[in-house]
């Protein structure tokens, strides 16, 4: 599937902002499943500086300063990326119980293993919570496979817990979202990614799109698309897959991948330090349009 | 001979002390051998001590204490007992021979090697982790570990540059380390310090003991840093030649610090300063263009090393934690672009990591193909089940660390815990197990200490220092000896109440003297108009200039109203007017004697001068109940009254303490006094709130008050006379007096306003006009220039209009006028800055008026109008230069602010 996608976020600010510096995680990333053809960054007013980098995890970071007083900051990503299926996975993966996924993430020298190992250890947004290996327990039957014991955790969480975008900010800990089984896209993903490191998987966070449908008969609204989250579990021999807790769904070619990390701190979408004495409102639209 | 045998005598006691103490009869001691002989490197020293003798010895101690306490050295204690504690050096040094050290030094040589060589991988490919070196989770888990730094070449051959390992004697005579120091390594600073301290209390020693001298290390660590610059391929910003000229002829090497509340303040001041660095906090620094500039009072300056002493995390708040306040947003851009050099690099903390201890010898192998030389102390990492169970299994035997040291947290030792923390120990360790090592508890070695007199056995934990040379690492023939303050407690630390020794390694031939003054290259260092000074230095330098000058006239106006007060000059009976509430001086007559009546006016006008002064208003005016002299001693000693005398000299020692690196020793030593004093008189309230009028007036007309008065007056005089003539006359001494002479000039106009204004009668007059002199300190000036008695156009001429007089206010907006024109600015063309026009008024003004027009009683008033109106407009000019001089000069400093973004599904 082909997409369009268009990214725009603003910043207004009461006072004149001297300086900012930004770091853009907005760059739809390439592996296996997706091919993001173009990608253009327009940023205003314009930067002074700007650079691209590749960081740890192998996302694109768009760095860039301004250097000049303004009272609004624009940042618009203009990408064209091509999304295949990933029907193969679960054919692949059936069988591969979870005990021994697990012995073999413990105990095997294999140097993938050795690095992958790093996605079982919390992180700055995801600490260790005795609740969660509780709740996953409930999962993971004996001789379930990995993947199953997964799909019936994303399921759970879906059923489980409420979609409510008013419920959390992005300051919201972990805890208070299991405390009221209610949050977002994003606490979805932190949930089945504590809830896999609880019992010793390798999970990450993955930050990107949703294509949304629109009614039937009518035309798609320009910005009403937004960003996205979900969770990737490691299975040993297979590698990595998706797992989408919101909507209950294997991400498959309505799912647009910009980068992933260890929890949200590690993607931030943009980030940025300024520096000036007022507040800041922000708006952000997100297009997301099929090319044919 | 018998000197030998005398010597020998202070051994045996020794000996004797060391056996009969229950806590060091078991370790090993670094004088005694095994069958109690003095080993052969100790021999000099000891014949050097009998010859002192150890009473003689004691009384050297006291002369360390205070040379530390009066240069400053301090270091601040968290938690309970907070502040800034007087550094605590024992005169005995740790003494190592030249042998011992060879061995010492190489194995120390080789662990930075091998820590370099780890720390290049892990930022590198981690092929350490991919071949099962180092598990995963040692690197991973580590906090020290940032991933944002990975990729980044930090220099071109070494990513370690600065490296301190804590090293202890085992029983079996060798040295152990017991934990490494890659973050920014403290200590070496005080090593200096405690090497100063000492040859100047026992210079005879140095003589007769052959020791290394410290000053090479430092020497070979500034050109270390200059070859970094030489070498280092700095990014394409650089290209321009203008640019790499200025890189050769004129380094600029910062000391980023966290600032005066940090526990090593002090050595991050000490260290710049000895070095030649600049020392700037976070905000001195800024990122434009992809490079680091100092925001300095002439503009942004190029800087092209930090020496960093703030741990790496808190470096860059885009990158690292964002909520910092310590480091420089985009720093680590432009050291990825390679405009900047950071030692440490950043990242290095990673290595600040006992989890990497047991796999050490292993990597050694792999890595160099060598054994290493310097044991670690036996470590099981808590990740590996099996040394997870021996750990969990010896808990008593065995010290727990985590493998990433927070700040504040500390080592626990299996014997000291109860059995219920024991099991609290376990279920942590359980919980994260990979988070955790068990050490083995090494039994340190004893060494002589003076304590009470007399040569007692205490443990001892070496911290040595090294710097990275261009083939190697160079290490300090020295380093920090610490040993315990209370014999019971396991751990040795300064934070705990240890004790720093200095610590000498003999040399076996005598070593020169060097300087660090002689420049390699050879080439004159040109220095720049604003010496490297950032507005924040400077503006604490204005401050420094103002507190000190408020505190000089506060304190001055004190002294003659206490002085009335006590000598009951006023013909009042004391014990009467100390009874008088301040409200009531202002409110009632007191009969009708037409002579206790003209006092009390007297006293009103003084008591305005000095509530202006202190602006503690309205305090004279209605605070009701209380007397006279308990408001004066609140005026005085009130920590709550932020116009108290103390309050003051707090705000002055607190700036002060912010530009630690621009004082000299001797200055230190007056603001050390002036501190001291200031804890004095603090201490002076009486503790409970509710005081007795009674108990406040004894206090307040006991000679001590007024002696602390007259002293810190003494201080203060010292002060200003050492700024005057010790300061290099550049933008940071400007700074100062502008404070300076903005303040004094405001005190005079206060003084003027409150007393001279208002006509009153004769008698008063003349008491006023005494009582403002000596105020102005222009009383002698007065009498032995015009001997005369008082007249006031002659007064006020003196005090307003002299301009050959350095306490009148015609000479302070003249030299305010010279020290405003040679800041630095853009020129407007012939346009005047806003100070400058301000200024130019106030000199006007002025110059302008009249004295005897000023001492004119205005009609149908009982005011001196025109006098009142010139004061008040001169006033207004100068609060509004100190103003715009803060506008212009010194706040660049605009706080960081994170965007935050909120927009998921």
């Amino acid at each position: 599937m082909n997409y369009k996608l268009i990214h725009k976020t603003e910043y207004s600010y009461t006072h004149p902002v001297n300086l900012c510096y930004n770091e853009a995680r907005l760059t739809p990333r390439n592996f296996v499943y997706q091919d993001c053809r173009d990608s253009q960054f327009v940023v205003e007013p314009e930067p002074k500086e700007c650079r691209e980098r590749q960081d740890f995890f192998g996302n694109t970071v768009y760095y860039f300063t301004i250097q000049q007083p303004h009272n609004q900051l624009t940042v618009t990503v203009t990408s064209r990326v091509d999304v295949s299926g990933r029907e193969r996975q679960r054919n692949f993966a059936e069988h591969l119980s979870w005990k021994a996924a697990h012995q073999q993430l413990h105990t095997d020298v294999d140097p993938e293993i050795l690095e992958v190992r790093q996605y079982i250890l919390n992180s700055p947004m995801i600490p260790v919570m005795p609740e969660l290996r509780a709740y996953a327990e409930q999962s993971f039957l004996k001789d379930r496979p990995l993947f199953d014991a997964v799909e019936d955790l994303s399921t759970r969480l879906y059923t489980d817990f409420t979609y409510d975008p008013d419920f959390t900010t992005i300051a919201t800990p972990l805890d208070d979202v299991i405390k009221h089984r209610r949050g977002v896209c994003q606490d979805f993903a932190h949930l089945g990614i504590g809830c896999l490191r609880a019992l010793g998987f390798a999970a990450r966070y993955v930050s990107g799109y949703i294509e949304t449908e629109p009614p039937p008969d009518t035309e798609p609204l320009s910005g009403a698309d937004a960003s996205h989250a979900w969770f990737s579990v490691y299975l040993p021999q297979l590698g990595w897959v998706d797992f989408d807790p919101t909507n209950n769904q294997m991400p498959a070619e309505q799912h647009i991948t910009l980068a992933w990390g260890r929890d949200y701190a590690d993607v931030t979408p943009l980030k940025g330090v300024v520096f000036g004495s007022g507040t800041h409102a922000l708006s952000v639209a997100v297009d997301c349009k099929r090319i044919f | 001979m018998t000197d030998k045998k005398n010597w020998k005598t202070i051994g045996d006691n020794y000996h004797a002390a060391k056996f009969s103490d229950p806590y060091h009869d078991q370790q090993i001691d670094e004088m005694l051998s095994r069958d109690g002989q003095i080993n052969p490197h100790w021999h000099d020293f000891m014949k050097a001590l009998d010859t002192l003798g150890l009473s003689e010895m004691e009384s050297r101690h006291k002369e360390v204490q205070r040379l530390l306490r009066e240069n400053g050295v301090t270091y601040v204690v968290h938690g309970e007992r907070q502040g800034h504690r007087p550094w605590e050096l024992d005169p005995i040094p740790l003494i190592i021979s030249d042998g011992d050290w060879q061995t010492i030094s190489t194995g120390l040589t080789q662990r930075a090697e091998l820590l370099n060589l780890i720390l290049m991988d892990i930022y590198g490919e981690r092929r350490l982790i991919t071949d099962g070196l180092i598990p995963p989770e040692v690197i991973y888990a580590h906090s020290g570990f940032l991933r944002t730094c990975v990729g980044i070449t930090p220099t071109d051959s070494r990513f370690l540059l600065n490296y301190a390992a804590d090293l202890a004697r085992g029983s079996d005579g060798r040295m152990w380390v017991l934990g490494d120091r890659t973050q920014a390594p403290s200590g070496a600073g005080y090593a200096l310090e405690n090497r100063t301290a000492l040859a100047r209390a026992l210079p005879n020693f140095f003589g007769e003991v052959g020791v290394h001298r410290l000053s090479f290390f430092f020497r070979s660590l500034q050109n270390s840093v200059l070859d970094l610059l030489l070498q280092y391929e700095f990014g394409q910003l650089e290209s321009a030649t203008r640019i790499a000229q200025h890189r050769t002829d004129n380094p600029h090497v910062v000391v980023l610090t966290p600032g005066p509340l940090n526990e090593t303040y002090f050595e991050h001041a000490y260290i710049a300063n000895y070095l030649g660095y600049t020392l700037v906090q976070g905000d001195d620094l800024t990122v434009w263009d992809g490079r680091v500039w100092l925001k300095s009072l002439d503009g942004l300056r190029p800087v092209d090393i930090i020496l960093r002493r703030v741990d790496d995390i808190f470096c860059d708040p885009l990158e690292l934690r964002q909520d910092s306040r310590l480091g420089v947003a985009g720093l680590l851009e432009a050291v990825r672009q390679k405009n900047v050099i950071v030692i440490n690099s950043l990242g290095s903390g990673v290595l600040d990591n006992p989890g990497l201890m047991p796999f050490l010898p292993r990597i050694a192998k792999h890595l160099m193909g060598e054994d290493l030389r310097l044991p670690s102390a036996a470590t099981w990492w808590c990740g590996e089940p099996k040394q997870r169970d021996y750990v969990l299994a010896n808990l008593k035997k065995l010290v727990v660390k985590p493998i990433y040291r927070r700040p504040g947290g500390r080592p626990l030792f299996g014997t000291e815990l109860s059995n219920a923390e024991l099991d609290t120990l376990r279920t942590r360790i359980n919980a994260e197990p990979h988070l955790y090592v068990g050490q083995e508890y090494i039994r340190f070695s004893t060494t002589p200490s003076l304590i009470a007199g007399k040569l007692e056995p205490r443990r001892a934990v070496l911290r040595s220092f090294l710097f990275a040379e261009k083939d190697g690492y160079a290490v300090m023939p020295g380093g920090l000896t610490r040993c315990e303050g209370e014999t019971e407690k396991l751990t040795v630390s300064i934070q705990e109440g240890g004790v720093s020794k200095d610590t000498w390694i003999l040399a076996p031939e005598p070593e020169p003297h060097i300087s660090l003054w002689q420049q390699r290259t050879g080439r004159m260092q040109t220095a720049g108009a604003s010496e490297g000074l950032s507005s924040r230095a400077a503006e604490n330098l204005f401050w420094v200039g103002r507190y000190a000058e408020r505190a000089e006239g506060h304190a001055r106006l004190l002294r003659i109203m206490l002085d009335k007060a006590k000598m009951g000059k006023m013909g009042l009976e004391t014990s009467r007017l100390g009874q008088v509430s301040p409200a009531r001086l202002f409110t009632e007559t007191f009969g009708d004697d037409a002579r206790e009546v003209s006092e009390l006016t007297y006293l009103r006008s003084m008591l305005r001068s000095l509530t202006g002064l202190t602006s503690s208003h309205p305090s004279f005016a209605n605070k009701s109940e209380q007397s006279l002299e308990s408001e004066l001693l609140s005026i005085m000693l009130d920590t709550e009254n932020s116009g108290s005398l103390v309050s003051t000299l707090q705000a002055l020692v607190s700036a002060a303490y912010a530009v630690r690196d621009r004082w000299s020793t001797d200055t230190w030593r007056v603001m050390n006094n002036i501190e001291n004093l200031c804890a004095t008189l603090e201490k002076s309230i009486p503790e409970d709130g509710d005081v007795g009028t009674q108990v406040l007036t004894d206090l307040v007309l006991q000679e001590a008050e007024l002696a602390s008065l007259d002293q810190l007056m003494i201080f203060l005089s010292a002060l200003s006379g050492l700024n005057a003539e010790s300061m290099t006359q550049t933008i940071g001494w400007i700074s100062l007096d502008i404070g300076r002479r903005i303040e004094r000039a405001l005190l005079l106009i206060v003084l003027c306003r409150s007393s001279l204004v208002a006509v009153q009668d004769e008698w008063v007059e003349d008491l006023l006009l005494e009582s403002v002199l000596a105020a102005a300190e222009c009383l002698i000036t007065y009498r032995s220039r015009y001997r005369s008695a008082l007249h006031f156009p002659t007064v006020l001429e003196l005090l307003l209009l002299d301009e050959d007089n350095p306490r009148a206010l015609l000479y302070q907006l003249k030299r305010l006028e010279e020290q405003i024109r040679v800041l630095p600015r853009e020129k407007l063309g012939y346009r005047l800055s806003e100070e400058e026009q301000l200024i130019l008024e106030a000199l006007t003004q002025l110059q302008l008026s009249n004295t005897i027009d000023l001492a004119e009683r205005s009609e149908h008033t009982t005011q001196r109008t025109g006098l009142e109106k010139l004061l008040v407009r001169l006033a207004q000019i100068l609060i509004e230069i100190s103003d715009v001089l803060t506008h212009t000069y010194f706040s660049h400093i605009q706080r960081p602010q994170q965007l935050i973004t909120t927009d998921n599904l």
